[in-house]
């Protein structure tokens, strides 16, 4: 089996795992066989896939360690809110699935301008530099979202900054965030969400300008001299995983009720890049899961009620000791090989 | 931005007419003149006046002892480094504000020292990576698969396996590029700085490593790339065997500077690359 | 006179910055990697600090020393169990590795202390310094912070350049397998530059908390954030740069709040520091990097 073929049947099957939890998933929650609180998280992982998987396009396929993910999410959730606010107070439009629908767009494309913006002067910047950079960034907007007011009169918009005194319908207030948010986010929308996430990384990964990201990451110098202009792809895979951040917020943002300003902290990011570590870096499919599992994790780790992150924690240490472990390694390339006759894929950090 | 447009109209270079190139190229552009070429780090001349002319389809070297600036030199033609004196041009073409990037797409491929190939792809993805400027198609074709992603796809990778095949490597094009054995490494180098299309090869020693047999095979391989891409090659190499058999012109560096120039036998001859190689015995006492 | 004020504030809280930093410095520098745990560090040391005070009714000196000590033990262990055994793997795993440690110590704190916040006592009682007739008054704690920066810089300065110990953290920090080659114990070296910045970050734990008395397990995250940023804005790896660093950063962020925007406060101090590493891409005095081909 050659190269090619294995890369296109596992990007295959990753829609198609995606597709049968879908399906598994939306029965069970017509046969009211569901627990609440599942149910309740199934937006939200889905917006943690996004995020892990847009991530990864950053970290594992570009290589360039992004500490300030959550700021796009951010950017993303509170335009979502907005335009869907505005949508429905100064143009009622009640139409919720086409309301949805520009929301989630206009996420992307907010949080695409912000990765625009940002990733002109960050990619100039390499390793531990660039990652604290966009952790100044992150920084940055979560305490810029945190000082805006905007609020719907009429047709139009209101702005305010450091300035609460404006007329209309709140639809964001500063410290407060957004509240009393129309809740249109669904699960259909969240999978659909899902596999376009899913459709636009792969394909770009198994594309010419993927390769031409792939090539700049692993040797900068030799890409260089092919011909492959660095800075433009290292700002396509830094502008794509922005615009899916910027989705993932205006899916996340639109299915509660109210949103702070500081829920997309240096944290949250950082949750993000422990997804795509445990998921595999540059591994497209491990995201999905690891993105899935961990979201999932700590609420099943609740009957450990105060010992619960304490678990996590210890869980996440011993998890990247072992995967680490020599004597480990060797074993499971040992069983690996055997079946397939390849080594495991080392990807640089 | 005009000032420099006009440049490249004006200052065309005469048809060479020297010796330095050979005669069946006689008739053409020169692919490559340097002129008084140089770079100082912090003070230290690394490379300086540096002044070649190559023709259309020569095969040159470059050789001299360690350190003595012949990758600089390359790294100098590539845009690595930004000289501090002197011009270049490629074809007629000057190259003073050219990037990396430009004189890649100009129509200059090299390989490295030590190799840089991208170790986690496969041999094909590293060919291809290659054919980066030559085979195109846009993110969105490539994200929407549209009919132009195929065709681009499918031609670059028959352009692949047909550069490929210039080493018997196409057996290989699945193969994780940095499971590959020394050797084939150096050969996929090659191959990779082909597809770039280029008008001018720079291969940086690209025997090192090799067995007498494999090197035998690389002389004959770079004879035909070069005939039948009808392009100038210029190497740095230490073996001799390789560089006089089939360099049509040698230039020697010592401490940055050209001490001698001219045929694999005018070299041999030359006291004063002698002198540079194994010293002189009454410095070397004094 | 406000001004006056803020510069004394300024540079006392840019002194906590320093020390911190100087623990994400010199932990860069030598294993070449970023201890996300450090910040939480500080505020086990300042845990330690306050039950002495408060419940064991510990002298203050005897508390601060328990303190260094136990941060010491903790630094080193964390660094043997968690960050050893990954010397030799990618640094994103090593990064990882210490957002778990980060959230272990959080979260074993908030079981051990709870996450009400403590108010944090008052070590040493001593009277507000009163100048220009009452106009400028600063506070012990501020000056007492202002000259402990000095005397570590004036320790560690010597430390480093003076004995051999220093000299074989220089040696690691340039090129670990050299000075492996050279006989230097590498293990034991990165042990000790742990112990060091962990000890650091206990009495940055104290001066932190005597100047801002709220204490919970979440304490030493944003100061820690902060700390890191200034250990790059001064050049990661240099220990004159987290010094100048710190104060600097301690300074804008003192002023910015004072006349920009107090809400935006964290925003000027980040926005100071892209401006920064864009003008000079490995800090202030980081050394450039050249790579070669």
């Amino acid at each position: 089996m050659n190269a090619k073929k294995k890369k296109l049947i596992i990007s295959l099957s990753t829609y198609a795992v995606v597709i049968i939890c879908f399906v598994i998933l939306t029965v069970m929650i017509n046969n009211k066989s569901i627990s609440r609180t599942l149910k309740g998280m199934l937006i939200p992982i889905c917006s943690w896939i996004v995020m892990a998987v847009s991530l990864n396009l950053v970290v594992g396929i570009s290589g360039e360690l992004s500490l300030g993910h959550a700021g796009f999410m951010s950017i993303g959730a509170f335009s979502g809110i907005i335009v869907s606010g505005w949508l429905l107070n100064g143009f009622q439009m009640a139409d919720t699935t086409l309301r949805l629908v520009i929301a989630l767009i206009a996420g992307g494309i907010a949080a695409g301008i912000a990765g625009t913006l940002i990733g002109i002067p960050v990619l100039r910047l390499r390793g531990d530099y660039l990652a604290i950079v966009t952790l100044a960034f992150g920084e940055i907007i979560k305490n810029v979202m945190n000082c805006v007011y905007v609020s719907v009169e009429g047709t139009g918009l209101n702005w305010g900054f450091l300035d609460a005194n404006i007329p209309g319908k709140l639809l964001l207030n500063g410290p407060m965030g957004a509240v009393g948010v129309e809740k249109i986010s669904t699960f259909t929308a969240g999978f659909l969400l899902v596999m376009f996430a899913l459709f636009v990384v792969q394909n770009l990964i198994n594309s010419r300008s993927g390769r031409a990201i792939m090539a700049a990451r692993d040797n900068r110098i030799a890409a260089e001299a092919m011909g492959i202009n660095i800075t433009k792809y290292k700002m396509m895979a830094f502008v794509t995983g922005a615009v899916l951040a910027g989705m993932a917020g205006a899916l996340y943002g639109l299915s509660m009720a109210t949103l702070l300003p500081t829920k997309f902290s240096f944290n949250e990011s950082i949750n993000v890049l422990v997804f795509v570590v445990l998921g595999g870096i540059g591994n497209i499919p491990g995201s999905v899961i690891s993105a899935a599992a961990l979201t999932i994790l700590p609420e099943k780790l609740r009957f450990l009620q105060n010992y619960r992150m304490l678990a996590y924690a210890v869980l996440l240490i011993l998890v990247m000791l072992l995967s680490n472990n020599p004597l480990l390694k060797a074993m499971w390339r040992k069983l690996f090989s055997r079946k397939n006759g390849e080594s495991g894929e080392e990807m640089r950090a | 931005m005009s000032e420099h447009k006009h440049r490249q109209q004006t200052q065309m270079v005469p048809y060479p007419s020297r010796a330095s190139v050979p005669e069946r190229d006689l008739g053409y552009m020169p692919v490559l003149e340097c002129n008084h070429l140089g770079i100082e780090f912090g003070g230290l001349k690394a490379v300086d006046d540096f002044s070649v002319v190559m023709g259309r389809t020569e095969i040159g070297g470059l050789i001299g002892p360690n350190g003595a600036g012949k990758t600089t030199v390359f790294n100098l033609l590539t845009k690595v480094y930004q000289p501090t004196h002197g011009t270049m041009m490629l074809e007629g073409r000057d190259m003073g504000n050219m990037t990396t990037v430009d004189v890649s797409k100009a129509g200059i491929a090299r390989t490295f020292q030590n190799i840089r190939l991208f170790n986690n792809m496969t041999v094909e993805e590293n060919v291809r990576i290659g054919l980066h400027n030559e085979i195109r198609c846009g993110m969105f074709s490539g994200i929407l698969r549209l009919p132009r992603y195929w065709k681009a796809e499918k031609e670059q990778h028959e352009k692949t396996l047909e550069l490929l095949d210039i080493f018997d490597m196409a057996g290989m094009a699945d193969e994780r590029a940095g499971s590959l054995p020394y050797g084939a490494q150096r050969r996929l180098e090659i191959v990779r700085a082909l597809a770039t299309n280029p008008k001018l090869l720079l291969l940086d020693e690209p025997a090192a490593g090799m067995n007498p047999h494999e090197t035998e095979e690389l002389m004959e391989n770079i004879m035909k790339i070069r005939d039948r891409f009808q392009i100038a090659i210029l190497l740095i190499e230490h073996d001799m065997n390789l560089v006089m058999g089939i360099c049509e012109d040698i230039c020697v560096l010592n401490f940055g500077k050209i001490i001698a120039k001219g045929t694999p036998d005018e070299i041999q001859a030359n006291p004063v690359v002698i002198e540079a190689y194994l010293g002189k015995r009454k410095e070397a006492e004094a | 006179m406000a001004f006056l004020s803020n510069l004394v504030n300024g540079i006392s809280l840019g002194s906590i910055y320093a020390i911190i930093a100087l623990g994400y410095t010199m932990v860069y520098g030598i294993a070449k990697m970023l201890n996300f745990a450090h910040g939480d560090v500080i505020m086990v040391g300042a845990f330690i600090i306050f039950c002495g005070a408060q419940y064991w009714g510990l002298p203050p000196a005897v508390c601060i020393l328990l303190a260094m000590l136990v941060c010491t033990v903790l630094g080193m262990t964390i660094e043997k169990l968690a960050y050893k055994p990954l010397r030799k793997a990618a640094g994103l795993a090593v990064l990882i590795t210490a957002i778990g440690m980060s959230y272990l110590l959080q979260n074993t704190a908030l079981l051990i202390w709870g996450a009400n916040p403590k108010v944090f006592p008052g070590l040493f009682k001593l009277d507000t310094f009163r100048l220009f007739n009452g106009q400028l008054s600063i506070k012990p704690e501020t000056l007492i912070t202002i000259l402990a920066n000095i005397v570590i810089m004036v320790a560690l300065t010597l430390f480093i350049s003076r004995t051999k110990m220093g000299k074989a953290m220089r040696c690691v920090s340039e090129d670990r397998g050299a000075a492996e080659l050279m006989g230097i114990n590498v293990n034991r070296t990165i042990s000790v530059t742990f112990a060091i910045g962990s000890a650091l970050a206990a009495i940055a734990g104290w001066l932190l908390c005597s100047s801002y008395p709220q204490l919970m397990p979440t304490t030493g995250s944003m100061p820690g954030i902060k700390a890191f940023t200034a250990a790059v804005f001064g050049g990661i790896g240099s220990i004159p740069g987290a010094m100048l660093g710190g104060v600097l950063l301690g300074l804008i962020e003192i002023f910015g709040k004072a006349y920009i925007s107090t809400e935006l406060g964290d925003a000027i101090v980040f926005a100071v520091l892209i401006i920064v590493l864009l003008v000079r891409p490995t800090g202030l005095l980081g050394k450039p990097i050249r790579e070669k081909v």
